[in-house]
């Protein structure tokens, strides 16, 4: 036998490094993806025997045009996302204020950081107990403010009710993102603005509030557009582990996102078709936001 | 004389501006720190309380951050009331064999991505990117249906398998490996070293910051994993820390002190972990600019 080529010998290579996670990629992403498309077209029954898997067409699609309750769910998860401007805003306000020469820096941005490396089921529990309207931490303190003037005050339902459901929610999420990912990207960003930028300004006479916004601001603009995209993509898939644990979608579905509402349909009602069709309504949505991105920034921009 | 002395004023000036400028920027700082640490602080004083103490409506304010009572048994008594302890196993055993997968994967095919050439090479990495848009919740159902026509609902391999294989890891590996100078493994090829060889022996040890940082990274995320270990697990002895918390938060919501002690001992390694690990986790945010 001839000696292999060394190209082909280096593509040989490439295939079988590329391999165990090329097949679990198909099996487990490409091709659930495809099947998830299909399903979205059926009406699914695995309870009955023989399964059923029904070609119905569109109507899964239309069924969800037509859902008050997809369109009240998905309303509420843009209603979440009011925690991301004061969530961006707060990580650079952070990031502004480490990224000052001073001592202890490191302490200061990893408390910063713990919110967002303990989120999860142990941060939720612990939430709802200070929502807890009777021996939360809130209503602990306004109950006191109130004591202390004579003036007999009652703290909201945080989670129970309707009004006060979903700023609970948003309040939580500002206080787990805001020292987070975001604030660490704003502070590489600010290392990155260069110097004499801030020097030709100052010759200029501009002051710190002029300086940061003709200098800083326009310099880390594509941070503050990454996170922002990132931030709404994320947001969209957001709210489940809180309303599984915290309010159970409620009270009245106000906190029901779209994730839970997709849970919901798969899981708990064996509604797999309709289920598929949210989660590509969802999909497209994001590809859409996705696709903005990349227009504005080119493929550059998950390199930074 | 006299400009001297408008000379010291002015340095004068100058440093009190600066100590004036330092301290409110501190004092911004440690408003801050305490508003990040106050829930755990709550969460600490919480666990170390008398079963029926939370409750009481009206306490003083420093009632709840303040512990007037150490009962350190309700973390004995957490185990007892739930399989804690076996929670605890399971969630390390699949976190450590995820873990393992995810960097091992990912490292073999980011090398091929960085370094070898083959037909298709930049199609196939454009759809590993592309699949970093898909929300997870597009493949959760047919994954769920292949597991469950495998017969393989309620098994670790459920839980562990279908997030082993990442583009995430793949396309952050890739990208490091890009900047690591190709001449060591240049002069490895001459003296006829295989590929695998260079990997092992000279790719994979000058990675290894990106490589802890991944693994730090994926550890954390594959214990604090909720929902896809909820949907494929039943039987509450392979339940993994985060579901077998929230079956115990739902069937013993009002033993507070015991959910704290229990929240705690599940944040813990995490704390941990990223105590110690958390300049690798910075240099690996700025790496890839990915939220986790």
């Amino acid at each position: 036998m001839k000696e292999l080529k060394d190209s082909t010998k280096e593509a040989i290579a490439g295939y079988s490094f590329l391999t165990p996670n090329f097949v679990g990629f198909l099996v487990f992403t490409s091709i659930p993806v495809l099947a998830s498309m299909a399903l979205s077209f059926m009406k699914v029954d695995l309870i009955s025997t023989p399964k059923v898997f029904q070609l119905v067409g569109l109507k899964n699609y239309q069924t969800m045009f037509g859902d008050v309750y997809f369109w009240k769910y998905c309303w509420n998860t843009i209603v979440l996302m009011a925690a991301i401007p004061f969530s961006i805003g707060g990580s650079l306000i952070m990031a502004l204020a480490l990224n000052q020469k001073l001592k202890g820096i490191v302490i200061f941005r990893t408390i910063y950081f713990l919110p967002t490396i303990c989120s999860g089921v142990a941060i939720y529990v612990l939430w709802k107990f200070i929502y807890n309207s009777d021996f939360g931490v809130f209503n602990t303190l306004i109950g006191n403010f109130g004591q202390f003037f004579h003036i007999p005050l009652k703290g909201p339902n945080w989670l129970t009710d309707e009004a006060w459901a979903k700023p609970s929610l948003i309040i939580m999420s500002v206080w787990q993102t805001v020292g987070g990912y975001n604030m660490i990207l704003y502070l590489a960003a600010l290392q990155g603005v260069p110097r004499d930028l801030y020097e030709a300004a100052e010759i200029d006479g501009a002051n710190s509030w002029q300086k940061f916004w003709a200098v800083t601001w326009p310099q880390i603009s594509p941070t503050t557009f990454f996170i922002a995209t990132m931030s709404v993509i994320g947001g969209f898939q957001a709210g489940f582990d809180s309303a599984y644990i915290m309010t159970g979608g409620g009270p009245n579905g106000s906190t029901t996102t779209i994730i839970y509402y997709i849970f919901k349909n798969f899981y708990d009602w064996g509604n797999m078709g309709y289920a598929s069709a949210i989660s590509w309504f969802l999909f497209l949505v994001i590809l859409s936001i996705t696709v903005l991105q990349w227009k504005v920034f080119g493929k550059q921009v998950h390199y930074y | 004389m006299e400009e001297q002395l408008d000379v010291q004023s002015l340095i004068n000036e100058q440093k009190r501006k600066k100590f004036l400028q330092a301290f409110m920027l501190y004092l911004f700082l440690i408003a801050g720190a305490v508003t990040m640490l106050a829930p755990f602080l709550w969460m600490v004083t919480a666990s170390l309380k008398q079963p029926g103490e939370v409750f009481s409506y009206l306490k003083p304010w420093w009632y709840d951050w303040i512990p007037t009572s150490f009962v350190w048994q309700n973390y004995v008594k957490v185990p007892q009331v739930v399989p804690f302890v076996r929670f605890y196993l399971n969630s390390i055993f699949v976190a450590v064999i995820t873990t393992f997968g995810q960097v091992a994967t990912s490292a073999l095919s980011a090398y091929a991505f960085a370094r070898l050439k083959f037909p298709g090479r930049d199609r196939i990495f454009f759809a590993y990117l592309a699949t970093m848009m898909i929300p997870g919740v597009i493949t959760m159902i047919p994954v769920f249906m292949l597991l469950q026509s495998l017969g393989w609902i309620d098994t670790y391999k459920a839980v562990i398998l279908p997030p082993i294989f990442t583009a995430y890891g793949t396309f952050m590996l890739r990208q490091f490996f890009l900047t690591l100078p190709k001449d060591l493994e240049d002069a490895a090829k001459i003296d006829g070293c295989s590929y695998f060889g260079i990997f092992w022996r000279i790719l994979l040890p000058l990675s290894k910051p990106a490589l802890a940082t991944l693994t730090t990274f994926t550890f954390m995320g594959n214990w604090m994993s909720f929902m896809w270990p909820l949907i494929v697990l039943n039987s509450h002895e392979k339940f993994t820390l985060p579901v077998g918390l929230a079956y115990f938060q739902s069937f013993h919501n009002t033993d507070w002190t015991l959910l704290m002690a229990g929240s705690l001992m599940m944040i813990l390694p995490i704390l941990l972990l990223f105590i110690f690990n958390q300049r690798y986790f910075v240099e690996g945010i700025k790496l890839s600019g990915i939220k986790g």
